[in-house]
C-alpha cells in the first residue's frame, strides 16, 4: 500500500471510530446534548463522561507522540500552535455554543446523524456549510493580513509537535 | 427527559479518544471536524484524507442505524430553529477555529489555552441558550 493510501485509510478508520463513538455515547441524540447543556432542567450528565473519557485517552496519546519526530505515515505533525486569545475566538465560540444549544447538534454528530438518515441533521449540515462559506467569504473580503485562519487550518500551522 | 447513560457514555468517549489518537499517531492530524469539513468545502489542498475521514463519520451513522440502537437523531426543535442553529454553528466554528472535537477533545487534551477558553465559552453559551429556549417553551 502506498503511503498516501495508508494516510487515507487511517483517516477513514478514524472517522468510522469517531462516528461510532459519538453514536455509542449518545451524542447523536440532540435531546441528550440539550439536556446536558440545560443544567437547570432535566440534567443528563452523559456528555461530560464522553468528554472525560475521550480527553483521557487522547491526552495519553498526545504525551506519547511528543516523544516522536514524525507520525507513522507522514513527514510531520500538523498541530495548532497558536496560543493567543482574541475576540474572534471568544465571539465565534459563543456563537457556536448558541447554535449548539438551540439545535442540539454540533458538526460531528450532525454528519453521523445525516448518515443515519435524519432529516433534521441534513438541514443542519447544509446550513452549517453555508455558515462556513459565508464566514470565509466575509473574511476574505476584509482580506487584512492580520485575519488569519484559525489553528485548525493546516495550511497555517504545519510544524512539529515537539519544536 | 433523557436517561443518564454512564457506561455507554464512557465507551463512546473511549472510541472518540482512540479515533483522534489514531489520526494523530498515524497521520499527525487533529481530528477537528469543523476544520476538516470547512477547509474541504473552502478548497484546502489535501482533499483525499478529509473526504475519507468525513465519509467514515457518515458511514458510521449509516452502519450504526443498522447495527446499533442509535436512538433518536431528530432535534426536539422546529425545523426553522434547526436551520438557524446550523447557520450559527457554521459561522461560530469558523470564527472560533473549532468545535467540540477540535477544541473540546483534541485541544483540551493538548492543554491548549485557546481551546480551554473556546470550550468554556461554547459550553456556557450553549447552557444559556438551552435554558432560555426551555424557558420560552421549546422543550427537549
Amino acid at each position: 500500500m502506498s503511503r498516501r493510501a495508508k494516510q487515507n485509510v487511517t483517516a477513514l478508520v478514524s472517522g468510522l471510530l469517531f462516528g461510532a463513538g459519538l453514536a455509542v455515547g449518545g451524542m447523536t441524540n440532540p435531546r441528550k446534548v440539550i439536556n446536558f447543556l440545560d443544567v437547570g432542567g432535566a440534567w443528563d450528565p452523559s456528555l461530560a463522561l464522553v468528554m472525560i473519557a475521550a480527553i483521557t485517552v487522547h491526552f495519553l496519546a498526545y504525551r506519547w507522540v511528543l516523544g516522536s519526530s514524525a507520525p507513522l505515515f507522514a513527514d510531520d505533525f500538523a498541530i495548532p500552535k497558536l496560543r493567543y486569545i482574541d475576540t474572534k475566538l471568544v465571539a465565534g465560540s459563543a456563537i457556536f455554543g448558541a447554535g449548539w444549544g438551540l439545535g442540539g447538534y454540533c458538526p460531528g454528530p450532525g454528519l453521523v446523524s445525516l448518515g443515519a438518515g435524519s432529516r433534521d441533521a441534513l438541514i443542519f449540515v447544509i446550513m452549517t456549510a453555508i455558515g462556513w462559506w459565508l464566514t470565509a467569504k466575509h473574511e476574505a473580503s476584509k482580506s487584512a493580513p492580520a485575519t488569519r485562519n484559525g489553528p485548525l487550518d493546516a495550511r497555517d500551522v504545519r510544524g512539529h509537535a515537539r519544536s | 427527559m433523557t436517561e443518564f447513560t454512564p457506561y455507554s457514555a464512557l465507551a463512546g468517549g473511549l472510541l472518540i479518544g482512540l479515533a483522534a489518537s489514531l489520526l494523530l499517531v498515524g497521520y499527525g492530524r487533529v481530528a477537528g471536524i469543523s476544520g476538516i469539513a470547512g477547509n474541504l468545502l473552502l478548497g484546502a489542498g489535501d482533499r483525499a484524507w478529509r473526504v475519507a475521514f468525513l465519509m467514515g463519520l457518515v458511514l458510521a451513522g449509516l452502519g450504526g442505524a443498522w447495527l446499533l440502537p442509535v436512538g433518536s437523531t431528530a432535534s426536539p426543535r422546529p425545523l426553522a430553529a434547526v436551520a438557524a442553529a446550523g447557520l450559527l454553528v457554521g459561522i461560530g466554528t469558523r470564527l472560533g477555529s473549532g468545535c467540540t472535537s477540535g477544541h473540546g477533545v483534541c485541544g483540551l487534551s493538548r492543554l491548549s489555552p485557546r481551546s480551554m477558553v473556546a470550550t468554556l465559552t461554547f459550553m456556557a453559551s450553549g447552557a444559556v441558550t438551552a435554558a432560555v429556549v426551555r424557558w420560552i417553551g421549546g422543550g427537549a
